[in-house]
């Protein structure tokens, strides 16, 4: 028997997926133009799925600085911290991570992924407990599986259902640690987070909230859903990720608690893996000072969301119960979704289609993200391209209002 | 016995409004590879379980799980632990 005879049935699926084209697990991009733009198989597209939130992947300072450290520190680092030693721009970015958060210590990752990996699997202790979202991201899961503590999941975005939870253990021994995200990438939702701090003290438990899709998104500052929600206090850490709001690659965490930093030599996917190299470091940190100096970023994303959202929402759609720059567009079935993401490609319009187990309750989504640089008119452009797709598809009935300005008010938001 | 049966009557209650109607479903039936459901439906189908017998079903004990019966006597020991 073949070694990758339990693979039978994506073997299945992938075959279904190229039948008729393009298999959207395997899009080929010719080129990437812009944050907003990019060409695949010598066909312009308007990029509506790359969680390039703030647009910064092109941004002429970001580059400039990368360049300039590539030339001056080489291509990479060939190596971890602990063997080859910090660089001045770890050791600085850190720095900056930490202060830009106000909190006492930053560590970062080589990835995202990454990050959760070494956080949750080095905190969570044999006698420990990790109450997990219900939809958390795969690095969620995963680094619960790399440590040895108990893994519970708690319904989505329910503060109570967490609270029961928790009193199920009643005098157990050991720390009880609750995960959650800022924004869900799949449906664009938010965590309770209020409500979840609560159970947090009154529990007396610790605090991880996973701000990949909502730093520079969301906050005054754009620190994220915890700043938004006014609960940084509450939560003993951030995790996030350089690969989202910042346009380049790697991940993070921040803590105030004593004793953080020695996770440097008890987090195994921090340890023994190559430190970033210093020309992506460079990129984040001019990524990051940007976000720093330049509100208007996050206030373009969100306002930018919310057009999409309204649009979509106003042609009919069936789509997440909020409006954020991460839009998911639920469809009724697996095969009308393929279906509607080739035609999309065809009209010119490139995102995520997402399909269970990846999502949440089973559903097939088109998952769309705007950023900061996407024009008024370009949004419009996508919101008419999906409803042509819509009415030839039947998900839409009658042609959409045209499209005048983002009115949320006007929206009916479906109960979570 | 009386309890274990119990126990596995009401797993095969909740996992038959999961599935298709008509597929079997017995003690000796493989979760996962028998009813066809993938990881996310699996641990949506613990949830259920966990609210119904007042339980914490942690998702490692869940990996050395396969049919039904395993289910049973994992919960059935859980609710010991719990009482």
């Amino acid at each position: 028997m073949s070694i990758f005879a339990k693979f039978e049935d994506i073997r299945q699926t992938l075959a279904g997926l190229s039948e008729s084209g393009q298999n959207p697990l395997d899009v080929r991009f010719d080129e990437i133009r812009s944050p907003v733009e990019g060409v695949v198989d010598g066909r312009r597209v308007l990029l509506f799925g790359t969680s390039n939130y703030l647009g910064l992947t092109f941004d002429a300072d970001c580059v400039e600085a990368g360049v300039h450290m590539l030339r001056q520190s080489g291509t990479g680092t060939t190596g971890s911290r602990i063997a080859n030693g910090t660089y001045a721009g770890h050791a600085s970015l850190e720095k900056q991570l930490a202060q830009f958060y106000n909190k006492r210590s930053a560590m970062v990752f080589s990835t995202g992924y990454q990050a959760n990996l070494g956080l949750i699997s080095a905190l969570a202790g044999r006698e420990d407990h990790l109450f997990i979202d219900a939809d958390s991201h795969a690095s969620i899961y995963d680094a619960c599986r790399l440590s040895s503590a108990e893994i519970i999941r708690f319904r989505h975005n329910d503060a109570d259902d967490l609270a029961r939870r928790i009193a199920r253990l009643k005098g157990k021994p050991g720390c009880r640690i609750i995960v959650t995200e800022g924004i869900y990438s799949m449906l664009g939702d938010t965590a309770p987070l209020r409500e979840i701090a609560a159970v947090k003290r009154e529990t007396n438990s610790y605090l991880i909230v996973d701000e990949a899709h909502s730093m520079g998104v969301l906050g005054a500052r754009g620190r994220g859903l915890c700043e938004a929600a006014d609960v940084e206090a509450d939560v003993d850490f951030v995790v996030g990720t350089f690969s989202k709001s910042l346009g380049a690659m790697g991940g993070f965490a921040i803590s105030d608690l004593e004793g953080f930093d020695l996770l440097r030599v008890a987090a195994r996917p921090y340890m023994f893996t190559a430190s970033l190299p210093p020309s992506i470091i460079a990129t984040v940190s001019a990524a990051l000072m940007r976000i720093s100096q330049d509100a208007a970023l996050g206030m373009r994303v969100r306002a930018n969301g919310l057009r999409l959202y309204t649009g979509l929402a106003q042609a009919g759609f069936s789509l997440g119960p909020q409006p954020n720059p991460v839009v998911a567009v639920k469809m009724p079935d697996r095969e009308t979704a393929v279906e509607f993401w080739k035609q999309l490609l065809a009209e010119g319009v490139y995102l995520n289609l997402a399909l269970p187990p990846a999502t949440p309750g089973s559903l097939a989504l088109l998952r769309s993200s705007v950023n900061a640089l996407h024009t008024d008119e370009q949004i419009d452009c996508a919101i008419a391209a999906l409803c042509r797709v819509g009415l030839r598809l039947g998900i839409l009935e009658k042609p959409a209002a045209r499209i005048t300005a983002p009115q949320a008010e006007k929206i009916a938001l479906p109960a979570e | 016995m009386q309890q274990l049966d119990s126990v596995r009557a009401q797993i095969i209650e909740v996992l038959a409004r999961m599935i298709q109607p008509g597929i079997p479903i017995s003690g000796g039936t493989r979760i996962a590879r028998d009813l066809g459901l993938d990881s996310v439906a699996i641990m949506d189908f613990v949830m259920e379980l966990e609210e119904r017998f007042d339980i914490l079903i942690p998702l490692d004990q869940i990996a050395d799980v396969e049919t039904v019966r395993d289910l049973s006597n994992a919960i059935e020991a859980l609710v010991k632990d719990a009482s």
